[in-house]
């Protein structure tokens, strides 16, 4: 299949995040990732569980399988089997997250949503971010509040930042000192494009490119997850 | 058994200067905007909101009765960021406790249970506990001596929470798809007052959907769309056109008080 779109390497590299998860709940913040999410349960991943963002858990049919509530999704967050997708207003070269204020906390020049659960899910479950601009204004030196923790910091036991996916590359935290690696670029982008979209050096040693969908997962995402082509929004080509 | 119910005004003579006012719902789901509104038409001042965000967190920003919020967020979910308390922070014009939104269950847990705290490991390593040195750690007595967080009780003087149906005693019902944290609110409050879509002499629909007991609730008021412009499923789904009116009107000072002024009416 030719024309391969940015926004499906995207979606790909999303259901890549969730190899090997099993039963595990997914929960994809905004539109690349949950196409993420279901292509993986579609594909390799036919174990995962998929949250409808509301109260369901829906199989691919939409078919509510499961009753989860919030509170019930804190239960799940505090035992463990999740890995959520959270996007980040600011991500840092040690994988904190930023979706609260840009600026002083007291008196911010920018107000976000405000943590949300992103202190509680990066200490206890697998946690990966979605970037859909990858600019040096998202990935900074330090981000100006501390909501997803990351590796520089005291996390606990179960503290598991996963990847980076972003519109540019995949990233992930598996050096030495747990400081952001480019793994992939998405074809099309270079090594010196990514960094310098980032405003910190990123550890790029074995970098790769970003495997392309296959056939069959590009007929799943054109014709049954996305027909109406919305992924071409968040991600131009 | 006794007759609770009430007008929105009589739950809110209720409400002192001052008061802790925790808000049921969950960002612009299930708010009970019949009694923000006689909130909002009052003359008190100076409360301490505690809410999972949404439009009531705005709204009470814009009519200068938050002395301090606390929240997890303050969204209105089809739209990310609700202007009026974003204004508010970007002002400086009020204080907030701002957490992880499982802290914010544990502490109202906490206060339910009568407790001065509960551990979580949310926050650990994170900067809610930098912008809130009132929140203090506590190690496990356990072998494993493990360090967590010792989240507060959030203690209320009042709930306010919006159901479904309820009757005159109090016994409330959730028909939607997430109880939320109605349930939780009530406990942790001195004062709980529950409105609902409407007051029924028994109640249809399975046993578990009955969230709230007389026990829990010492007002109920009848406000059939008491919760829009939020969603109160399913008797009826988020008025997205007033939502996104009250954004627009939100984002513009100049449009604000014609706005406010309709939606007051």
């Amino acid at each position: 299949m030719s024309d391969i779109t940015r926004a499906e390497v995207c979606v790909a590299a999303c259901a890549d995040l969730f190899a090997g998860a099993g039963e595990t709940l997914a929960s994809p913040m905004g539109l690349i990732p949950s196409l993420g999410a279901k292509l993986a349960r579609l594909t390799t991943e036919p174990d995962l569980l998929l949250s409808d963002g509301e109260a369901f858990l829906l199989t691919p049919e939409s078919t509510v399988e499961g009753w989860l509530p919030y509170r019930k999704v804190f239960d799940i967050v505090a035992h463990g089997r999740r890995h959520v997708v959270m996007g980040a207003n600011q991500v840092d070269r040690f994988g904190n997250q930023n979706i609260s204020a840009i600026g002083d906390h007291a008196r911010p020049t920018r107000q976000l949503l405000g943590f949300r659960g992103a202190p509680g899910n990066t200490v206890n479950h697998r946690t990966s971010y979605w970037v859909p601009r990858h600019s040096p204004r998202v990935l900074v030196e330090a981000v100006d509040v501390v909501s997803g923790v990351g590796y520089d910091r005291a996390a606990g036991p179960f503290h598991d930042v996963h990847r980076v996916v972003t519109n540019l590359a995949v990233l992930d935290f598996d050096t030495p000192d747990h400081s952001m690696r480019l793994v992939s670029t998405h074809p099309g982008v270079s090594v010196d494009e990514v960094q310098k979209q980032t405003s910190f050096p990123l550890v790029a040693d074995e970098v790769t490119e970003t495997r392309l969908p296959t056939d069959e997962e590009l007929e799943l995402i054109r014709t049954r997850l996305d027909p109406q082509g919305k992924r071409d929004k968040e991600v131009p080509s | 058994m006794r007759d609770k119910r009430m007008t929105a005004d009589e739950v809110v003579s209720q409400i002192k200067d001052g008061m802790t006012v925790g808000i049921g719902g969950w960002g612009s789901r299930r708010k009970p905007m019949a009694l923000v509104k006689a909130i909002l038409r009052s003359a008190i001042k100076d409360l301490t909101v505690v809410t999972y965000g949404g439009p009531d967190a705005g709204l009470l920003c814009a009519a200068g009765k938050v002395r301090k919020l606390v929240y997890g967020f303050v969204s209105l979910d089809s739209i990310p960021y609700d202007p009026w308390f974003k204004r508010a922070r970007e002002t400086g014009a009020i204080e907030v406790l701002e957490l992880d939104e499982g802290m914010f269950q544990t502490g109202l847990r906490a206060a339910g249970h009568r407790l001065p705290f509960l551990p979580i490991r949310a926050g650990l390593g994170s900067d809610v506990l930098k912008y809130a040195p009132e929140l203090k750690t506590v190690r496990s007595p356990y072998d494993d001596g493990e360090e967590l967080v010792a989240m507060p009780a959030l203690k209320l003087d009042v709930a306010l929470v919006h159901l479904n149906r309820a009757d005159r005693h109090g016994n409330a019902q959730y028909l939607g798809p997430d109880p939320y944290f109605d349930d939780l609110f009530c406990l942790a409050a001195d004062r709980r007052y529950v409105s609902c879509e409407q007051i029924v002499e028994t109640f249809d629909g399975p046993p578990q959907t009955l969230l709230l007991n007389r026990m829990m609730v010492d007002g109920v008021v009848e406000a059939p769309g008491g919760a829009a412009f939020t969603s109160c499923v399913p008797d009826y789904g988020r008025d997205e056109a007033l939502q996104r009116e009250y954004a627009n009107a939100a984002s513009d000072l100049e449009q604000w008080p014609a706005f406010y002024e309709r939606f007051l009416g």
